[in-house]
């Protein structure tokens, strides 16, 4: 087995073994989808309006949430200082993580938007629309993110640093993810922000890797 | 006295003590004509004396991605060639950044509650810049958040070059969205279509708050030097102590 392929198998089988990394991100998405009809008031209307939206917001900040234990778990047991200074290039094996990260946290989620849009009144099409453009913008959330968790590896503190950086360069994730949803819904051109979204993701696999490998052989010393 | 020389920080304090005091003087005469012209430029015809905001809101516009732009550089100048002053540019140069990024969010503001009738909108050079404003605070929280100034320079040089890719989006949104905000008129295809009259002020305005940042920015770089020295001052004392009741 490659260097890469088993890197992407330890860190599936660690992250849905121990500590719950997987679910816990699903637990918390669900806690935010059930927190808003608090804030907003049980008006189904209002809640069909905004279920894109609210989604994709919970998704995002899930996401967040369990971005830390990208690198923080190997930098504490030694094991990135082997990764660091492994044969395979530093890039590719932070993209062989940030994708093992992605099938255990991003895809969980994914999968939880249909259970997750009964609970803000979606039919079966705005749900559809709004898992479609999560399964192509959460690998992007990911990948972004895996910048700012390779920045903030070595600070032991650094969880609300890691969302304060990530954060911005999430923005424009959410807004054509958002927009891809509201698109489909409405039945507009949903192709156009759907290929933004795409476009997004694509880039972030090549920047973000990149970016984390450079953030690690800098700042690991 | 070569580039290179310049790499070298006690020349660098040398050579910013004698340039400073003529900087800041020819800061000060730019701004006093650049305050005076906008003072007797004349009144717009349908926004009356208000429009003089933009001799203001313009120029720390400018400069907010300026900065960035310059930050970038010295990113690179960290992760590329190692120069020994590019992260004590960037350090010193953020926190000037995030003022004038400030600045021009609130004359802005200002302006825009007796043109547009709002303080804020969520169009896409409003939101852009905010987001920019964010990620210069950001930034200066990496700095802060590393005890070690070297390592703290190559983790904010690399969130530097990252976040770059906003200077374009800022620059274009008004023509890739539908804004609020005026589309560009200085700095465009086909040449400005400011009339002389405020063009001349603003220009000189922005030529005056460019060397208000360089002096800021070196007096800053050379506070940054000083501090870095009374810290290794520090740790060796801490070591010696250390080292005498040991």
């Amino acid at each position: 087995m490659t260097a890469l392929a088993a890197l992407i198998r330890r860190d599936i089988a660690i992250a849905l073994r121990v500590g719950g990394g997987a679910l816990i991100g699903v637990l918390f998405f669900l806690t935010v989808v059930v927190l808003m009809p608090f804030a907003l008031g049980p008006d189904l209307a209002l809640l069909t309006r905004l279920g894109p939206a609210i989604l994709w917001l919970g998704a995002l900040l899930a996401s967040l949430l369990t971005l830390d234990r990208l690198f923080m778990a190997d930098h504490d047991d030694g094991s990135l200082d082997l990764i660091v200074m492994g044969r395979t290039p530093l890039e590719l094996a932070c993209a062989a993580k940030a994708l093992a990260h992605w099938l255990a946290a991003g895809l969980p989620l994914v999968i939880a938007t249909p259970v997750l849009g009964l609970l803000l009144n979606l039919d079966a099409v705005s749900t559809s629309a709004v898992a479609l453009t999560l399964l192509a913008g959460t690998p992007a959330l990911t990948f972004t993110g895996m910048i700012g968790a390779a920045l903030a590896v070595t600070l032991h503190r650094g969880g609300l640093l890691l969302a304060v950086l990530v954060l911005p360069l999430s923005i424009p994730v959410l807004i054509f993810g958002v927009a891809a949803s509201q698109a489909a819904i409405s039945g507009l051109s949903f192709g156009a922000p759907f290929s933004i979204l795409c476009a997004l993701s694509l880039v972030s696999f090549v920047v973000g890797p990149f970016a984390a490998a450079a953030s690690l052989r800098h700042g690991l010393d | 006295m070569t580039l290179t020389d310049l790499a070298n920080p006690t020349k660098f304090l040398s050579l910013t003590a004698r340039l400073l005091p003529w900087l800041a003087a020819a800061t000060a005469i730019l701004l006093a004509i650049g305050l005076y012209q906008s003072a007797v430029a004349p009144d717009d015809y349908q926004q009356g004396a208000t429009v003089k905001i933009m001799f203001i809101h313009v120029p720390t516009a400018w400069l907010s991605m300026l900065v960035w732009g310059v930050m970038s550089l010295a990113a690179l100048g960290t992760l590329v060639w190692r120069h020994p002053l590019a992260d004590v540019a960037a350090k010193a140069a953020a926190p000037i950044g995030a003022s004038f990024t400030f600045l021009a969010l609130v004359t802005g503001s200002l302006w825009g509650r007796p043109m547009w009738g709002t303080y804020w909108e969520w169009d896409a050079r409003l939101t852009s810049v905010l987001i920019l404003f964010l990620m210069y605070l950001g930034l200066i929280a990496l700095w802060r958040a590393v005890e070690d100034p070297s390592r703290a320079a190559r983790a904010a040089a690399v969130l530097t070059l990252v976040g770059a890719i906003n200077l374009p989006i800022i620059k274009f949104s008004v023509d890739w969205w539908n804004t609020l905000h005026q589309p560009a008129s200085v700095f465009r295809m086909g040449g400005p279509t400011l009339d002389r009259a405020f063009l001349i002020p603003l220009l000189v305005m922005a030529l005056a708050f460019t060397l208000l940042f360089l002096t800021l920015h070196l007096a800053a770089m050379r506070n940054e030097i000083l501090r870095r020295r009374v810290r290794a001052l520090q740790l060796i004392q801490a070591a010696q102590a250390g080292r005498r009741s040991a």
